[in-house]
């Protein structure tokens, strides 16, 4: 019997009435369970309007998405879903520890249950004594980090996160990269991932998916072979360079018609 | 220490105001009628104690009444428009139109609906003064509530009520708040200038108004002195009660 995908892709199109662009074009893409995948491809080629489609923050123009069996509107419903964007999203007038448990707060858990999985969740993203501390008094890692508590808080089957590390420097990305990757395999979630960082995709990822724009298309696949746990050596291993290389490949390939820019940015 | 260096400034400038004002009368020799001295209105404020300030608290209840009244409807009138954003485009424009009336011209006409003596024509005058800048402001801060958060409420599949509960109410408050102060102070003027067109004898406008009739300016002034600190103190419970409310909020922080 072969696995069941957690989430199913379908003939997905988009098109917005402004500007009349094709954002998206036949999309095919299954996610098995416990997959972390990664999207890359240039600016503008889609990733985030096919992260929304999949979450149903927005609805796609024709074709359908599965989740467990499920339209994606029941699953949004069901709360399966954690999402991480770009910028953390956080709500200034709850503390730290509110901002994690909101999500539990909208499933219903009672108080206790509550404070102890928030506790836990403060050990895990190493932000334990900023409980009580609102946004604003924290950096923009730490930021992060609380994001990415809350969206983990409840184990969502499935988690969306979109350049969720994009405004950070370097040397936190790489910390956060390791935290995720412990977290992931921790909790077993499917991960769907945004990034315009091609070694952070290779890092992250069991799967990079390259997308090329106008319309966004998924270019290809790349299989990320890489041995788990990865660590600070990872990125040091010649497979790695070879997959980074592949993957940029691929981006070249199909993207004949990048702008000059759009090239830089991801070379 | 910090509270003293944030009034410090404000003290050092009213005291010397106060001063230059006291010492230019000396020097220029100002007619009284004209302007009367600093030490003889806080002369007046005291010893026509019985009179100023009962006159005061009556017209502090009104301008109270109004702000509450004014500000209250502002918040439902924003919280329907921001809801059915057709009614607001219907009704927006009538209720700016209605608010650039002077507020003089509709103080006889308030009179004339309320009654001319009691104390609700001047509610409505300063109701009506209080009402648009809360719509405005209440109206603008339902509508800033950052759309990500929004999205963010809908994948834990929050309602609409919820959401509203949570994120557009808080992201409003400040906002709110604003308003309030504003209104706080607009809340006296239009009780006070409601006053002028009549009002109870022991009224705080009646009683400016009637001090300056029979060039009684000291105690004018010192009606004037009443009012003024009456509406900082509505200004101050405004403050308080934000400070108290919105403690996450840029300007309160720390
Ligand atoms: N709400 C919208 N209305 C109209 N057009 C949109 C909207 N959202 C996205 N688009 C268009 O759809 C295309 C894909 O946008 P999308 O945000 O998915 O790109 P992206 O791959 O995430 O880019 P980036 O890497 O810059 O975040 C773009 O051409 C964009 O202009
Ligand atoms: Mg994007």
């Amino acid at each position: 019997m072969s696995i069941h995908p957690v989430v199913q892709v379908h003939g997905v199109t988009k098109t917005f009435a402004q500007g009349n662009v094709t954002a998206l074009e036949t999309i095919e893409l299954d996610l098995l369970p416990g997959e972390f995948v990664s999207l890359i491809g240039p600016s503008g080629c889609g990733k985030s309007t096919l992260l929304r489609i999949i979450g149903d923050l927005t609805p796609p123009t024709s074709g359908t998405v599965t989740v467990n069996g499920k339209t994606a509107k029941q699953a949004r419903t069901d709360g399966d879903y954690g999402i991480v964007f770009q910028d953390s999203v956080l709500f200034d007038w709850r503390t730290v520890a509110k901002n994690i448990g909101l999500p539990l707060e909208m499933l219903g858990w009672d108080r206790e249950k509550r404070r102890a999985r928030v506790d836990q969740m403060l050990d895990l993203v190493e932000l334990r004594g900023f409980a009580d501390h609102h946004p604003w008094q924290l950096s923009g890692g730490m930021q992060q980090r609380v994001s990415i508590a809350r969206a983990l808080s409840f184990e969502p089957a499935l988690l969306l996160m979109d350049e969720p590390f994009g405004a950070l420097d370097e040397m936190t990305r790489e910390r956060l990269n390791l935290e995720l990757l412990s977290i992931w395999q921790q909790l077993g979630s499917t991960v769907v991932f945004v990034t315009h960082s091609i070694s952070e995709a290779v890092f992250l990822s069991t799967r990079v998916v390259v997308m090329s724009p106008r319309p966004g298309r998924i270019a290809g696949f790349v299989d990320i072979d890489l041995p788990f746990p990865r660590t600070v050596d990872t990125r040091e291993d010649p497979h790695f360079f070879e997959l980074v290389t592949q993957v940029r490949e691929l981006l070249r390939r199909r993207g004949e018609h990048l702008l000059p820019e759009e090239e830089a940015e991801l070379l | 220490m910090k509270r003293v260096r944030e009034w410090a400034p404000a003290l050092v400038v009213f005291v010397a105001v106060i001063g230059a004002w006291q010492g230019a009368i000396a020097v220029f020799h100002i007619q009284q009628f004209l302007l009367p001295k600093p030490s003889d209105i806080i002369k007046a404020f005291w010893t026509e104690r019985h009179t100023l300030w009962p006159a005061g608290w009556y017209t502090f209840k009104e301008a109270l009444g109004g702000f509450a009244i004014g500000s209250a409807l502002g918040v439902v009138f924003a919280t329907v428009v921001a809801r059915f954003r057709s009614v607001g485009t219907a009704i927006m424009p009538i209720a700016i139109a209605a608010n650039a009336v002077p507020i003089i011209a509709f103080a006889p006409i308030a009179g004339a609906w309320f009654g001319e003596v009691s104390p609700h024509s001047k509610m409505a005058i300063a109701a009506v003064l209080c009402f648009l800048p809360v719509t405005v402001n209440t109206l603008r801060g339902l509508q800033s509530a950052n759309p990500r958060q929004i999205e963010l409420m809908r994948s834990y599949a929050a309602s609409e009520i919820t959401i509203w509960r949570r994120v557009r109410v808080p992201t409003a408050l400040p906002f709110l708040f604003t308003a309030l102060k504003v209104a706080s102070v607009l809340a006296m003027i239009g009780a006070i200038v409601g006053e002028y067109f009549g009002g109870a004898f022991n009224a705080l406008g009646v009683l400016i108004n009637s001090d300056a009739q029979i060039f009684d300016f000291v105690t004018a002034w010192a009606g004037i002195l009443v009012a003024s600190l009456l509406g900082l103190a509505l200004y101050g419970a405004v403050v308080g009660t934000e400070r108290l409310v919105v403690r996450w909020a840029p300007d309160t922080r720390e």
